[in-house]
């Protein structure tokens, strides 16, 4: 059972943004939108984002999640706010997963690419 | 014998799973349950000592391997008082109802286009009708579930008409624990001339099932949730109707004699057993019953009474929690809850931290999460006879703590 890290993951500075996340909300009207689902809990994030002049301009998200969810998200937009696409659209996985820096179990791994995916969606 | 705190502390050596895994408070027992060392053995023992195919060889290896198979048949159909020609070996309870999903069609009388199953439906008992409704055009009804987490029978009365061709119920909610009317849905369905089907899954490791008395038509459950191996699931059919179905699966095993233009079916119950079948596994469910027989169904019921009415009280003192369970009627230990605004997902992860498996998110059952409140799913603690009152204590421990991280 790989569950050393759970302290790490419920350290002050993650539940603090858990409770008041970066960019969550809703665009009035965005120029790029996706929903991603979690099959295991069903959970939903979306994510709302304007592209001008090939970057990212304004980014929120939207939905409910759990800690490793919600925390990833907030990382997440915070990043690529500003972030040209096309650089947005060669970001890996890895990328994302390294934001949080905390190691996660395996069925955690879903839960925070959720907004990654998200976002891949909405710039397809 | 009598199951105490002490004693189930001595049924749980029976596991080896607790042995390699020191500390672990294993809560999940409605996912699957956790195997006894006379199981794994029979299982085993079969593969090193029995294994051929069957129905097939005339040598005495075969024959043997055979018998083991029929013998194990007549176990889970005695278990059930059915016959042993109306018990049908499958993998599991979703491939026992798909399995009269895609046949049941053709016993249908003409006129009859609409089913009722209830809100509480696992996704097995859910989605094959609804692809059934879609194939066909029928309808398919939904009874409701009463704010205090029972199944609103008045409901049931209502939408049961003449139109109603098959009536597939739970037993016992795998979300909310709620055990539910079966016997009364089964003869009410039977005066509109419907097909019956109950849902075992979770009620056939705690509640002595008995399908004459029901009087249902057919009945679905899994050998991995009653202390068995994975892979075998049983349908237990009429034999009257059995004979009516086709086929599911086709090839061998399953046929009489094949030209190369037709085939003719064998007699039942192998008519449905298409294809080498799960021969060791289904010895081992055998050895499951034999197993909780030897405890006793009585007795294993009364403790998990008792372990429930002990885990009801305790998380009750959780501030902030909900609870999905009923305060009325019959049910079975599976306690879902939400902890304040807490995603189950965390207090999973939390609960881990010490060693205590408990499922967290929809449990396979998305469309209840609406209608009971509970968005982002639950999480759920289900017990087996195994449970003591330090893994419910353990566990109220944890949730306490759970909330003060968050607070």
């Amino acid at each position: 059972m790989a569950h050393e890290n759970v302290d790490d993951m419920y350290r002050e500075e993650i539940l603090e943004l858990y409770k008041s996340p970066s960019n969550f909300g809703e665009l009035k009207n965005p120029s790029h939108k996706h929903t991603s689902h979690n099959s295991i809990c069903g959970d939903e994030i979306t994510v709302e984002m304007n592209v001008k002049a090939g970057k990212i301009d304004d980014i929120k998200f939207s939905g409910s999640g759990c800690v490793v969810s919600m925390v990833s998200s907030s990382l997440l937009t915070d990043k690529i706010k500003g972030m040209p696409i096309s650089q947005v659209k060669n970001m890996k996985g890895e990328e994302a997963l390294d934001l949080l820096k905390t190691k996660l179990t395996p069925s955690r791994m879903k839960c925070a690419l959720l907004s990654f995916e998200a976002v891949k969606g909405a710039l397809k | 014998m009598k199951i105490t705190n002490e004693v189930a502390k001595q049924i749980k050596k029976d596991f080896p799973i607790f042995s390699h895994n020191l500390g672990l408070v294993y809560l999940d027992n409605a996912a699957t349950s956790q195997r006894p060392t006379s199981v794994i053995n029979t299982v085993k023992n079969f593969s090193e000592k029995d294994n051929a195919n069957i129905g097939r060889g005339i040598y005495t290896l075969a024959e043997k391997a055979m018998k083991r198979y029929d013998q194990a048949r007549k176990v889970i159909a005695d278990f059930i008082h059915a016959e042993q020609d109306e018990i049908i070996f499958t993998r599991n309870t979703t491939e026992s109802i798909n399995l009269l999903a895609y046949t049941i069609s053709e016993i249908i009388p003409k006129g009859k286009n609409e089913i009722i199953i209830t809100e509480m439906e696992h996704h097995s008992n859910l989605v094959p009708w609804q692809e059934l409704c879609k194939r066909n055009g029928w309808k398919l009804n939904f009874v409701k579930v009463n704010p205090d987490f029972t199944l609103n029978i008045e409901d049931f009365k209502k939408k049961l008409t003449d139109k109603i061709a098959i009536v597939s119920v739970a037993y016992a909610s795998n979300v909310l624990g709620t055990v539910n009317p079966v016997k009364e849905m089964v003869k009410l369905a039977k005066e509109k001339g419907a097909i019956t089907i109950i849902d075992a899954a979770q009620a056939i490791q705690h509640i002595p099932v008995d399908v004459k008395s029901l009087d249902c038509d057919f009945l679905a459950f899994s050998s991995h949730k009653m202390l068995g191996p994975n892979g075998i699931g049983i349908l237990y059919g009429k034999k009257q109707l059995l004979e009516k179905l086709p086929p599911f699966n086709f090839g061998g095993g399953m046929i009489e004699f094949v030209k190369f233009d037709s085939a003719t079916w064998t007699k039942l119950p192998e008519k449905f057993e298409a294809g080498t079948q799960n021969i060791a596994e289904a010895i081992g469910l055998a050895e499951a019953i034999d197993y909780t027989k030897k405890i006793g169904l009585d007795n294993i019921k009364e403790w998990e009474a008792y372990l429930l009415k002990y885990a009801l009280k305790r998380l009750n003192e959780v501030p902030g929690i909900k609870i999905y369970h009923p305060n009325t009627g019959e049910s079975i230990p599976v306690i879902s809850f939400t902890l304040g605004s807490i995603h189950p997902h965390d207090i999973s992860e939390i609960l881990n931290e010490k060693k205590i498996a408990v499922r967290a998110g929809h449990c396979c059952a998305m469309p209840l999460m609406s209608i009971i409140n509970a968005k982002n799913g639950v999480c759920r603690a289900s017990l087996a006879f195994y449970n003591t009152l330090e893994d419910i204590d353990a566990l109220v421990d944890s949730l306490k703590e759970a909330q003060e991280k968050f607070k």
